[in-house]
């Protein structure tokens, strides 16, 4: 398509006449960019910048902001604790996801777009309202301490909420579609009589899977495990109500440093901190795979 | 055969992390229609007092409606700002088109609570802070990217010669654009309307900064009830949006499948 807009006429008068319309039209086509454009400049670009100097200069030229998140052992360990949680969630993710994918493009087509709305009917629903799910089912009232007392596995209701642990659950919930459809997406082109084949020339199911499914995932593997981890280390809303005090993450600090303290010098440093490490991970992905292979969505 | 024991295996993993998925639905429907005056599960018995009292209170209503309106408006606009960018990016050819893309991506690879504070303290400035105005453009920018990856994949899948056969015929550009390529990515247009709608709809983190006391957005009194006790109207509450949810998650399918159909006849 972009081939035929800039060929050459060929022949003939209709050719060269409706390549002059479309000469006119080529010059409004490339402005229509402009309005979209400018707005995420504006109100977006443009404040990220600022944000950058923020966090350099108040009021003077200073590193004192970013002194202080790496010198006090409090903020080391939210940062700490935000790469953690992060690394938990993508393997969890991985290993949770990487059955479902199998079993989607190993059904027939008619079960996979079934089960598929399994997949994407939490992905449409609102993180909100599953986090407030999870309390429920988490709480000490909640169904799940209702569920053991009942079977008389325990007397007293567990806490389960407050935790890490309840972080974790809740967090891989909302993450798992963004494993999910890219595994899937990978897994869908790759011809599964590989698989077959490697067992019927003796292969162990185990030693197939390593040799031939496994390698040639890899592309899937590596862009859903990109984009869960760089989400989750930057999600606040889940830590901020599942988790307790000791499980911090990096957002609830700038959340807290720029909304409650009004401390925008180190509350911008840690955003700026954090930024860059997404925009690393990014373009480390982006050398080795290309960006064009994160699929944010189905 | 061993195999078959092996993909069993697999197979109950796969169901087992299904139910994980849906577990939250599932478990938020029933207690919705509970009985009991406190969190209790089982629910006691069936009622419907939970949804008498978010379609009687005022205060519920007023964010519920506000953030209809905010998601109808964020979807509008970003829909259209979003559809004449790709255009641009699926039908010209420039050095700059590149840098464009990135620009208008931005949004979604920058951690949302990243642009939160950013537009929080340049809306403080601009005086836009707690205005619907404000939160309209942030919501827009935050849509923008997943009307483009939608739009974008249509418009480069669409075949140009038709629009081309309409201006060469006399048609104003605008005109055939809007009477010849509109209605066939249309199914493309309105999956990225209702992403942009959702998008919008059930947004918190921005507007939980953008936001104030006049103009508290559904996510953002959800979030503050949650904070501060557990208060079964949620169950309510939640209970509508996973319909609208699914509502909004079938069209899509439909859509989708649709505009599969069209490729097809084709």
């Amino acid at each position: 398509m972009k081939q035929v807009i800039n060929s050459k006429p060929e022949n003939g008068l209709l050719d060269s006449e409706a390549n002059a319309e479309n000469g006119k039209k080529l010059n409004t086509t490339k402005l229509l960019v402009l309005p979209a454009v400018l707005l995420v400049i504006v109100f977006l670009i443009f404040p990220l910048f600022q944000l950058a100097y923020n966090s350099f200069f108040s009021p003077d030229f200073t590193f004192k902001h970013y002194l202080r998140f790496f010198q006090e052992t409090v903020y080391l360990q939210v940062l700490v604790n935000t790469i953690k949680v992060g690394l938990y969630v993508t393997f969890i993710t991985l290993v949770l996801g990487y059955p479902v994918a199998f079993l989607l493009v190993t059904v027939s087509q008619r079960m996979q777009n079934i089960l598929l709305i399994f997949v994407l009917l939490p992905f449409w629903t609102s993180f909100l309202v599953r986090t407030y799910a999870w309390m429920i089912i988490l709480g000490r009232e909640g169904v799940v301490n209702k569920l053991l007392i009942y079977l008389g596995l325990i007397h007293e209701p567990l806490s389960m909420l407050h935790n890490s642990f309840a972080v974790l659950i809740g967090l891989s919930h909302v993450m798992l579609p963004f494993m999910i459809f890219p595994l899937y997406s990978v897994m869908k082109n790759i011809d599964l009589d590989l698989v077959k084949a490697a067992q019927s020339l003796g292969a162990t199911p185990f030693h197939a899977f390593k040799k031939v499914l496994f390698p040639l995932s890899v592309p899937g593997i590596a862009s859903g495990s990109i984009l869960v981890f760089i989400i989750s280390i930057g999600y606040y809303v889940t830590p901020a109500l599942l988790g307790g005090g000791s499980d911090t993450m990096i957002s609830q600090l700038i959340a807290q440093q720029i909304g409650q303290q009004l401390n925008w010098g180190f509350g911008s440093a840690i955003a700026f901190i954090l930024l860059v490490v997404v925009l690393i991970i990014l373009s480390l992905f982006n050398r080795f795979f290309g960006l064009d292979k994160i699929s944010f969505g189905p | 055969m061993n195999l078959s024991i092996n993909r069993v295996i697999v197979y109950i993993v796969a169901s087992l992390v299904l139910v994980y998925l849906m577990l939250p639905t599932f478990i938020i429907i029933p207690m919705s229609f509970s009985s009991a005056s406190y969190m209790q599960f089982p629910p006691p018995g069936f009622s419907l007092r939970w949804y008498e009292a978010f379609f009687s209170d005022s205060l519920w209503m007023n964010s519920f409606f506000l953030s209809l309106k905010l998601g109808v408006v964020t979807m509008i606009v970003s829909t259209i700002l979003g559809t004449l960018a790709s255009v641009t990016l699926a039908r010209t050819r420039s050095k700059w088109n590149d840098l464009f893309y990135s620009v208008l991506l931005t949004p979604m690879i920058v951690p949302l609570i990243i642009i939160a504070v950013v537009i929080y303290g340049f809306f403080t400035r601009l005086h836009l802070q707690g205005s619907f105005l404000g939160l309209v453009i942030a919501h827009t920018i935050v849509a923008i990217p997943y009307v483009i990856t939608v739009v974008l994949g249509a418009l480069r899948g669409f075949d140009i010669f038709i629009e081309q056969a309409a201006v060469s015929l006399g048609a104003h550009p605008f005109k055939a654009f809007i009477k010849i390529t509109v209605p066939i990515i249309s199914p493309a247009l309105l999956s990225g309307a209702l992403f942009a709608f959702i998008a919008s709809f059930d947004e918190l983190i921005v507007a939980l900064f953008v936001s104030n006391t006049f103009t508290k957005t559904l996510p953002v009194k959800m979030w503050e009830g949650m904070r501060l006790e557990i208060d079964p109207t949620m169950t309510a509450v939640a209970s509508v949006l996973i319909t609208i949810s699914i509502a909004l998650l079938l069209s899509v399918e439909l859509l989708k499948s649709f505009g599969k159909q069209k490729k097809v006849l084709k």
